[in-house]
């Protein structure tokens, strides 16, 4: 447990000093995308990892919190009424998208998660009065919260950090709570807990609602971090790219979706950088990780550090066994 | 009144391509029970894989036909082989599969971007049918009924396989039920190969047919996919008469759509999917919920 400590300890401190660290301003830049892009993974990690739930249409969630700041911003509003009603919308859209959707699970879900995501994306794209079409919305300026600007990119990284590690200890206390373990139940043994007394589709409803209000959240933040929003963030790859991060770093896990975040922009930044083929680079690694590690990085590599654990600790054990009587 | 004619004659033949796309589609999720995401993929594939016939990239020009049909022999090939390298090798996981499919669209996407480029490639109507049809008044490019007549050949010729003969009986067989067909000795996972190839041949068919009304272009695939869901959701999975209807009442929707309502295009073409799935979720013609 002490281990674990110490390690949080220095993951913690590396974050904190990011900004001291980092070579210039660009790679502080890179480190918000990671972190704002681990909240999204964080939410999409509740349905698929803690319902067991495969949501392809969550772009368009995030793009609605996205969209819904911009406009904001665009007819007039202040900072605190965009992000207000941008998380307000957010919140609402996945109800309805909730609704709709767990009326099935398994490959039901998914295709109707699939359907409405391109719905969202297609309104985007078409409904140009709205949302600009192509051209997309321009967000100018960053909040200043108590007179703290966010237009550097150290104060950006503090707040996202700061964002980020909220939305991670919520997680954290999430994963460990009653609702929690009722939730995991509706994932491995959803008759049984039916059986048991449980509102197995109340569980799932609400577990959308906090997959909704992390993705909201992210979707705000990015908006602010790119200043502009297209219907090309809302898209199927968007979806699917978010979905590798959960997928890759380890559904159902606190720390996977970190990783899986951390993994995918590391890789799209620098990959994109020599070559413009992201995307077969994107369906590559996901036709990968799904035949060879489907249970993520984490989960993977911690799978083989205790066998390399027991390996080496296995000798002196059966020593003392057979020493004994 | 020309307006709403032409219009309808529009819908009817987007249906008829719809039709050829959505069919295989439809077996598939009938019988693998995942929703192929690789379909628009594979339409896309068809469709440049055709053109390049037909334009003579490769240094000689074939008839169009001809090129159709190699087009959909080449698809087809591809998609026995993902079924055969990949989705094989994830046996009963059908969420590891939609997921290996979804990657396989990334890297086809990318794939036909790298090797024809990013503009829209036009295929020339073939010969004889770029001229007009007179109905009194009305006046309608040959080519869009031939798009119709040969979706109605297809249909029957399915039809006819599905029905008439053993390799169909064995599809429906694991359509209604994988388990029992395994049990009295059809080889479940062969079908799952003929299957797919056909349904990857048949959507590049459509691919090329539909090349000289759409023309081929980056994002074809994104665009045909939906469509596709939304006429096997409609419809009911594994049902050929359910991808009919479904592929004719989408062709209605979106051209009528698109012509009334363009910002809402979408928003409109994916309504009668969702009161589908709130009322009748199985689908018109389907057996089995998904």
């Amino acid at each position: 447990m002490s281990a674990r400590l110490i390690a949080l300890g220095i993951a913690f401190a590396t974050l904190v000093t990011v900004p001291y660290w980092m070579p210039g301003d660009y790679y502080i830049n890179v480190a918000s995308q990671i972190l704002f892009y681990a909240i999204f993974a964080l939410g999409l990690n509740v349905l698929v990892g803690y319902a067991g739930l495969v949501s392809l249409g969550h772009a368009g969630l995030f793009g609605i919190a996205a969209y819904a700041t911009a406009y904001m911003l665009q007819t007039g509003y202040g900072h605190t009424a965009a992000i207000v009603v941008a998380l307000i919308v957010g919140i609402a859209s996945m109800a309805v998208y909730a609704v709709l959707s767990l009326r099935s699970t398994g490959i039901g879900f998914i295709m109707i998660t699939l359907a409405l995501g391109e719905i969202l994306w297609g309104l985007a794209y078409r409904w140009i009065s709205l949302t600009g079409g192509d051209n997309g919305i321009s967000v100018r300026t960053r909040p200043e919260p108590f007179g703290f600007s966010l237009a550097s990119p150290n104060t950006f990284y503090y707040t996202t950090l700061i964002i980020f590690l909220l939305s991670v200890a919520a997680m954290a206390v999430l994963v460990r709570s009653p609702f929690g373990a009722s939730l995991m139940g509706t994932r491995d043994q959803p008759r049984r807990m039916n059986a048991l007394g449980y509102h197995v589709w109340m569980i799932r409803f609400y577990a959308c609602l906090v997959s909704g209000l992390l993705t909201a959240v992210s979707g705000i933040l990015f908006v602010y971090y790119t200043q502009f929003i297209s219907p090309q963030t809302l898209a199927l790859t968007s979806s699917a790219e978010v979905l590798l991060m959960v997928i890759s770093g380890g559904a159902g896990t606190l720390l996977g979706p970190i990783v899986g975040a951390t993994l995918v922009v590391v890789v799209k930044t620098v990959v994109s950088g020599f070559i413009e083929r992201w995307n077969f680079l994107l369906g590559a690694v996901f036709v990968a990780i799904v035949i060879l590690m489907p249970e993520g990085l984490v989960p993977g590599s911690a799978r083989l550090w205790r066998l390399a654990w027991r390996k080496l600790n296995a000798p002196a054990k059966t020593a003392a066994t057979e020493g004994e009587p | 009144m020309n307006f709403w004619l032409v219009l309808t004659a529009n819908s009817v033949t987007f249906g008829g391509l719809l039709f050829l796309l959505s069919a295989g589609f439809s077996l598939i999720f009938g019988l693998m029970r995942i929703p192929n995401l690789t379909h628009g993929s594979l339409f896309m594939l068809g469709a440049y894989v055709g053109a390049t016939f037909v334009v003579g990239l490769l240094g000689f020009q074939l008839n169009f036909w001809l090129a159709a049909i190699l087009a959909t022999l080449a698809v087809a090939a591809v998609g026995a082989l993902a079924e055969r390298l990949l989705l094989r090798r994830l046996p009963g996981d059908q969420l590891a599969q939609v997921l290996v499919t979804l990657g396989l669209s990334f890297m086809a996407a990318d794939f036909c971007l790298m090797v024809w480029g990013g503009d829209p490639l036009n295929i020339a109507t073939p010969g004889g049918l770029g001229g007009f049809v007179r109905f009194g008044v009305m006046v309608f490019p040959a080519y869009r009924l031939a798009i119709i007549v040969i979706a109605i050949v297809v249909a029957v010729g399915l039809w006819l396989l599905l029905d008439r003969t053993r390799l169909g009986a064995m599809i429906r067989a694991g359509v209604d039920d994988p388990d029992m067909a395994r049990v009295v000795g059809i080889r479940v996972s062969q079908l799952f190969t003929v299957v797919f190839a056909l349904g990857a041949g048949l959507a590049a068919f459509a691919g090329i047919i539909g090349g000289p009304i759409l023309s081929v272009y980056p994002g074809l695939d994104q665009d045909m996919l939906p469509l596709a869901l939304v006429v096997v959701i409609l419809g009911g999975s594994g049902s050929l008469l359910g991808s009919f209807v479904g592929s004719i009442i989408v062709g209605f929707i979106y051209n009528f759509g698109q012509a009334l309502l363009p910002e809402l295009a979408y928003f409109v073409l994916f309504m009668p999917m969702l009161l589908v799935l709130l009322l009748r979720p199985q689908g018109l013609f389907g057996r089995h919920v998904p």
